[in-house]
């Protein structure tokens, strides 16, 4: 592999456990079990999956806020689950992170100017007050605040000023992967799509790599070029964004697009009932074989016998027995539109 | 905090508190610097003489002649002074102790608060005792004796409270920032933990005074002539029957910056709590 | 263009049904802000539901879709203050002291919230709370009660319904909990429904599921339903006919359709435009709209939507426009009488 084509992040095997008790007992929780993705330079990929699938915690095993069981994640060849504190410390300023809610991202007591800062100090550390309030002033206004306001508190602004706060202090210090978990799901509608803009913006001019974690897909077919879909810890699916808006392979992506709602009434009407019954079982007792054959139409004796690997099916990743049958099914590769 | 104030002054219990502790503070620090009588010169002329308006006595004397306004208005001082002095004691050892354990968690957070269980259990008055028969009655014994207490309760709230702010997402994205170990601590969990340690500090004070009240009353506490309001009521409650007014005069000024402190404190805890609305 | 009239909400409503059977009338509800002002939320809204329609209030958070839900029970909270009318068959409810108000809520009308993990006591049987909503409306025996606790499980489509009746409410998943609340919501069978961002909670698949439900449950038993959420998807995949508020007043009304099909707002126009789409080209921009909503506290003069707007006139600073008949079935409150269609020519 060449220095081209090595890709900024590569994760390979990652896995992440809890500790729960219960009824009294300490038991071993599975979120996230054996994800493997690539991320190239200034690409975005999308995680998408109901809640309970693992996406938050994939985020925050990456920048080590939880630990991961195991696997490796290799930041532009360091693996970043090995590194120890000041290593860590030192290559955070790489890695940032932008919260789903932007007002609890925020110290409630700390001024806005002093907020977005608070990276360059850890990171800069040889800055002067002055570089730094010139720094946080020009990144505020990067992202469409005015220095007017540098010194209010958060919660004096709306959620959607916040999250540009929010982004401002993640880009301050020009890190080059962001990973942003469900960066609009807090946010009005008119809101959403102004920071939506605005982080595709700021992505192309600084070169960023992101890591974009939603459950809405319209979101993510904005902003992502390939996209992950994750279903109780497990990669399903894994393709470029046309792939999976055009033609997913495996029957949870496409039932994922069936259930999101239809932009008009016809459309809604066209499409009648949801497909997918029941929800997404407790990863304490995940079930044998294809942890999705609970809720799955297309379930036959061997999913339940035997897991699906991960594998290439055309320009798609796919984890399902049957995929290469169901990918002859039209109608239902159709559902989308 | 402007906010926090002005929800303060809202409630009528607690404006008040707030003016009669302001009353009370302003005439310790007036009355004896403006009257003609001091603390500790006697007037043999005039013992246990009872309040009246014609011979400059205002609040009459004791039995040593002295005038009792300036002694009680002595004694606010040196009361307010150790509860003062006391509780921002406690609340910096409280706050540092609690906040630490909190936040660094594990092994050190359960060695650091069975150090405050251990202390909890140490029986604080005979040890008062042994310590004044070993050092001698002494200010700032009394200081570092109740100080050295009522940190405990400080540190207990402390903790609870940075491992609910630990949970928080706002520290979360903190670590994200590169902020860690004691810049964390001094940057984002102290400040938000402000608002409940002056609450707490305000509540503390009237049972710091009142403390050291009760070991002045037994004959622990300040030496005499210097006199608290503690000592003041002892010496009146011996002379009860014969002039009562040595004893409520005191008793009275005791009392009213209790209540001032517990009601100020208590609509600071409203105040600062968003669900209520006064 | 038809002729303007005078604004008479009951000319809105598809001519069979005529007789409204929830009828407000330039309801407004005020807070008192912590400077002592009043803060109107709801400015005066005139709406009808007709029996066994789902009409859908929408809206951005802090619209007042929420406050205008909660003043048709009276359930505000004491700092609110509630004025106009709210007249349900004919009886006014609003002004109503709290025991009154009690024989219609959870009654006649019912109520159902977004969150189904603080809508459900956890120290209680699921079995015990839908019954306790029966036994505390209609004098039954405790074992018609539990039959009917089940056939209203069954209804929800919860399985082994039995058996769910003795277990708590942590014991079940998130849409299992949401079937629950509203199983709850129908044990006294209401004829009207107030059901609050109902599925806001809930992931994609589960709300599809849980959408589908209330359709059916208002089709089968003729339950009317007025659905707050913040999500036009959602009033896509289930509103007959579409209320749009926008800064405590509705500015646009209309069947479902006509609202998707041709929006004579701007910001219901906007609105639609900014949800990005699954079909078509990837688009480059999504369509935003400009600001953010106002603060109740500070509403600008004229239109409230107006420094947002991309077709503002003169006019709309200066005087707030009235909701008025645009076509037969169509109202809306806006000076512009151009076409729309702005927003979709930036982003392609």
């Amino acid at each position: 592999m060449n220095a081209v084509t090595r890709p900024l992040l590569a994760v390979e095997g990652l896995c992440v456990d809890y500790h729960v008790r219960v009824d009294g007992r300490r038991e071993r929780l599975h979120a996230v079990s054996d994800v493997s993705f690539e991320l190239t330079r200034g690409q975005s990929l999308g995680i998408v999956g109901e809640s309970g699938s693992g996406k938050s915690s994939i985020a925050r095993a990456l920048l080590r806020l939880v630990p991961a069981a195991s696997g490796r994640a290799y930041f532009e060849g360091r693996d970043l689950l090995q590194l120890t504190g000041r290593e860590l410390r030192q290559l955070r300023g790489d890695l940032q992170l932008i919260f789903q809610d932007p007002l609890a991202s925020l110290d409630p007591r700390m001024s806005v100017a002093n907020s977005v800062a608070e990276p360059l100090r850890a990171f800069e550390p040889g800055l002067s007050a002055a570089e730094r309030r010139a720094r946080s002033t020009a990144m505020l206004e990067a992202v469409g605040l005015s220095a007017t306001q540098l010194h209010r508190l958060p919660h004096e602004f709306s959620g959607g000023q916040a999250q540009r706060i929010a982004i401002a202090r993640a880009l301050i210090t020009r890190p080059r992967l962001l990973v942003c978990d469900e960066p609009l799901s807090s946010l009005d509608v008119s809101i959403k799509s102004q920071i939506a803009n605005l982080l595709m913006q700021l992505q192309g001019e600084l070169d960023l790599s992101m890591l974009f974690i939603s459950h809405d897909l319209g979101a993510v077919r904005f902003a992502c070029s390939r996209v992950l879909v994750l279903y109780l810890g497990r990669v399903m699916e894994l393709a470029d964004r046309e792939q999976i808006f055009r033609a997913a392979r495996h029957p949870y992506t496409r039932a994922l697009l069936q259930a999101a709602p239809a932009p008009t009434p016809r459309l809604a009407r066209a499409r009648g009932r949801p497909q997918l019954s029941g929800e997404i079982p407790s990863a304490l007792a995940p079930p044998s074989g294809c942890v999705f054959r609970t809720r799955c139409p297309y379930a036959i004796e061997r999913c339940a016998r035997e897991r699906p690997a991960l594998r290439a099916l055309g320009d798609s990743l796919v984890a399902c027995h049957r995929a290469e049958e169901l990918a002859s099914e039209p109608e239902l590769a159709t559902l989308a539109g | 905090m402007k906010q926090t104030l002005s929800r303060l002054m809202r409630q009528p219990m607690a404006r008040i508190a707030a003016a009669l502790l302001a009353a009370i503070v302003c005439a310790a620090l007036l009355v004896p610097w403006l009257s003609p009588y001091d603390s500790y010169t006697p007037d043999f002329a005039l013992l246990s003489h009872a309040p009246t308006l014609a011979g400059g006595h205002v609040l009459g004397t004791d039995p040593l002649g002295r005038d009792l306004l300036v002694r009680v208005m002595w004694g606010c001082r040196i009361s307010l002074a150790i509860g003062v002095i006391a509780t921002l004691m406690s609340v910096v050892i409280g706050v540092a102790w609690g906040a630490i354990a909190g936040y660094a968690g594990g092994t050190t957070d359960q060695l650091m608060m069975r150090v405050v269980d251990v202390l909890y259990s140490v029986p604080f008055v005979p040890l008062v005792i042994v310590l004044t028969v070993l050092f001698g009655r002494d200010l700032w014994l009394m200081f570092v004796a109740i100080g050295a207490v009522s940190w405990l309760d400080i540190a207990r709230i402390v903790r609870g409270q940075t491992l609910s702010l630990k949970q928080r997402e706002f520290i979360e994205a903190a670590r994200v920032c590169g902020v860690h170990g004691a810049a964390m601590i001094r940057r984002h969990i102290v400040p938000n933990l402000l608002g409940i340690v002056i609450v707490y500090a305000t509540l503390t004070i009237p049972t710091v005074i009142l403390f050291e009240a009760l070991l002045s009353f037994l004959g622990m506490g300040v030496q005499s002539p210097m006199a608290s309001l503690g000592s003041l009521v002892a010496d009146g409650a011996s002379e009860m029957q014969s002039h009562p007014h040595l004893l409520i005069v005191p008793a009275a000024f005791l009392s009213g910056i209790i209540y001032a402190f517990n009601y100020l404190g208590d609509g600071l805890r409203r105040a600062l709590d968003p669900r209520s609305h006064d | 263009m038809p002729a303007m009239s005078p604004h008479a909400p009951q000319a809105a409503l598809p001519a069979a049904n005529t007789q409204a059977l929830l009828r407000l009338r330039q309801v407004r509800v005020s807070y008192r802000s912590a400077s002592g002002e009043p803060v109107p939320v709801v400015r005066g809204v005139d709406l009808d539901l007709a029996p066994g329609e789902i009409l859908g209030l929408a809206g951005e958070s802090g619209c007042g879709k929420t406050q205008l839900l909660l003043s048709i029970l009276g359930l505000n909270g004491p700092q609110a203050q509630l004025s106009g009318s709210v007249n349900y068959r004919g009886r006014e409810l609003l002004g109503l002291r709290a025991a009154q108000l009690n024989a219609v809520r959870g009654a006649r009308i019912a109520m159902v919230f977004q969150d189904p993990v603080t809508a459900l006591n956890p120290y209680l049987r699921i079995g015990t709370q839908l019954i306790e909503v029966l036994r505390s409306h209609a004098k039954v025996s405790g074992q018609q009660a539990r039959e009917r606790a089940c056939e209203m499980l069954e209804a929800v489509q919860i399985g082994d319904a039995r058996r769910r009746l003795s277990q708590y409410p942590h014991e079940l998943s998130g849409g299992m909990r949401q079937r629950v609340v509203i199983a709850m919501a129908l044990m006294a069978s209401p004829e009207i429904l107030l059901a609050d961002e109902p599925t806001t909670a809930l992931d994609v698949t589960v709300q599809a599921q849980i959408l589908s439900l209330l359709r059916q449950l208002c089709e089968r038993h003729g339950i009317a339903v007025l659905l707050v959420t913040h999500d036009m998807g959602v009033i896509a995949e289930l509103a007959d006919r579409v209320a749009l508020m926008y800064a405590g007043r509705i500015v646009e009304q209309a069947p479902v359709d006509p609202i998707f099909d041709h929006p004579l707002h701007p910001y219901s126009e906007a609105l639609q435009e900014c949800v990005p789409r699954l079909d078509g080209p990837p688009p480059r921009r999504l369509a935003s709209i400009p600001g953010a909503p106002p603060d109740p506290a500070a509403l600008p003069s004229g239109c409230a939507f107006a420094p947002r707007c991309a077709y503002r006139l003169p006019v709309c600073d200066e005087r707030t426009p009235e909701l008025l008949q645009a076509t037969a079935l169509h109202w809306k409150a806006c000076h512009y009488e151009g076409p729309l269609g702005r927003l979709r020519d930036d982003t392609t």
